[in-house]
């Protein structure tokens, strides 16, 4: 099963797929949104669903499970193979949970991501938004791609 | 291949009969979450104050997507868009949660049944059922008063989501947890633009002091508490927004300052207005549009 909008990585790589186990005969399957709204929830229910029911499995429950609030931390090494080869630059360690206020960041974004492309470091954030909700958008200094980095949270 | 999947998937997920053609998504946002009230909470409460923060997330969303094909550069209109999403995603968890507790107003007599609950509160709700801040609702301006409003309302609900996190509901608690990463890129966004526009060419400078001024005066009522948030504050389930006084203002008196901006004089409290109904035509208008087509196809499918 993969994401509808990075279908380059499943749900487990991603971290969204928190847990399958059977219950009373009963496949339970537990997922948890990206970013708050994310479109892209309904669709990976039905998906589930459907590709459980083909699996034999006749009974499914498909389970939103909010807290512990999603990390891009909880993206596997194979996921973030995968995002890197598809053209889309992996995050970093997602910033600090903290219990208290959260800190102004004024001065020009300190994220890096290396470009997918040629592998430079030397990259410059264009935008903190991009096509979709998790990513922002970059461009390379040294080959001049521009490109998706998936933004740490 | 994969979207023929998607939609065969879709379409037998809801029966093949279509999905009603206004919702945002294709199932109840907090399908499988535990939605039992804790002890000592009371439901019309708890449910009153999803509607407070899941409004100012839903009005705030549509008056920033009606930049949508109007911003001057293409990745500020996805800025916009996304930011515009993310509320969008708040407000529909916020407002299942107070369907969840039965709190709909009189949307359910308007929305036929097989409306999810949060798209009766967001479509078939009038504006005094509506308890938005006026803040949110407020014609945006041009983009420099745009982005002023949107550092105001975005310190504001990250102040409120922080404390938020340790709510007695955990439904709440946990919206609030996943929410506080999103606002923290909202809140910087607009205070990087109001920086650069406060401190940029005397043109941008006087339209951003011109929307610094236009924008303070919707301050009056935000940290003013409704009967219903007092008893949700001593429930240990709401925040006070009293309690978020001195981290707001010291933030948005960072960014003014910073960005050579004058800081009005902060305008004196008021008693809570649009909390309690009390709206201006600004948010009708906005209603209507918002609203306009579902309620004249209300059982329309696709």
């Amino acid at each position: 099963m993969t994401d509808p909008e990075l279908p380059l990585v499943t749900l487990a790589d991603l971290g969204v797929l928190r847990d399958v186990r059977v219950e009373d005969g009963v496949v339970v399957v537990e997922i948890t949104p990206t970013w708050s709204g994310c479109p892209a929830m309904g669709v990976m229910r039905a998906d589930l669903v459907h590709a459980l029911h083909r699996a034999g499995y006749a009974e499914v429950d498909v389970r939103t499970v909010l807290s512990p609030a999603w990390s891009t931390d909880w993206i596997t090494g194979e996921g973030r193979r995968r995002l890197a080869a598809g053209g889309i630059a992996p995050p970093g360690p997602a910033p600090a949970r903290s219990t208290g206020p959260v800190p102004l960041t004024l001065g020009p974004s300190r994220r890096t991501a290396e470009c997918p492309v040629c592998g430079s470091a030397d990259t410059v954030e264009t935008s903190a938004f991009s096509g979709t909700a998790c990513k922002a958008l970059r461009r390379c200094r040294s080959c001049a791609e521009p490109f998706e980095h998936l933004k740490e949270r | 291949m994969h979207e023929e999947t998607v939609y065969d998937a879709l379409d037998s997920a809801h029966g093949g009969e279509g999905q009603w053609a206004f919702g945002t998504g294709f199932d109840e946002p907090l399908a499988g979450v535990d939605t039992t009230v804790p002890d000592g909470i009371d439901p019309a409460d708890l449910g009153e104050y999803c509607l407070m923060l899941g409004d100012d997330a839903l009005v705030l969303a549509q008056r920033l997507t009606e930049w949508m094909t109007a911003a001057r550069e293409l990745e500020e209109e996805v800025a916009f868009g996304n930011t515009a999403l993310d509320l969008l995603g708040q407000a529909r968890l916020l407002l299942a949660r107070a369907g969840s507790v039965g709190v709909l107003g009189r949307s359910r007599e308007r929305a036929t049944p097989s409306i999810p609950d949060e798209d009766a509160l967001a479509y078939f709700r009038d504006p005094d059922e509506f308890r938005c801040t006026a803040l949110v609702a407020a014609p945006g301006g041009d983009f420099g008063q745009t982005m002023v409003r949107l550092l105001a309302a975005s310190t504001l609900r990250l102040a409120v989501f922080t404390r938020l996190r340790d709510s007695r509901d955990p439904v709440l608690a946990a919206i609030a947890a996943k929410g506080v990463h999103e606002l923290t890129y909202h809140r910087d966004h607009a205070a990087r633009w109001v920086l650069r526009l406060g401190d940029g060419t005397p043109e941008s400078h006087r339209r951003a002091q011109a929307g610094v001024d236009a924008v303070w005066p919707l301050l009056a009522d935000v940290f003013s508490a409704t009967d219903v948030e007092r008893r949700l504050v001593a429930a240990g389930v709401a925040v006070d927004p009293a309690a978020t006084r001195s981290e707001v203002t010291a933030v948005l008196t960072q960014v003014l300052g910073q960005a050579t901006l004058r800081v009005p004089e902060w305008p004196a409290d008021v008693p809570p207005r649009g909390r309690v109904g009390e709206h201006s035509p600004d948010l009708t208008a906005l209603l209507a549009t918002l609203q306009g087509l579902a309620r004249q196809h209300p059982a329309a499918t696709w």
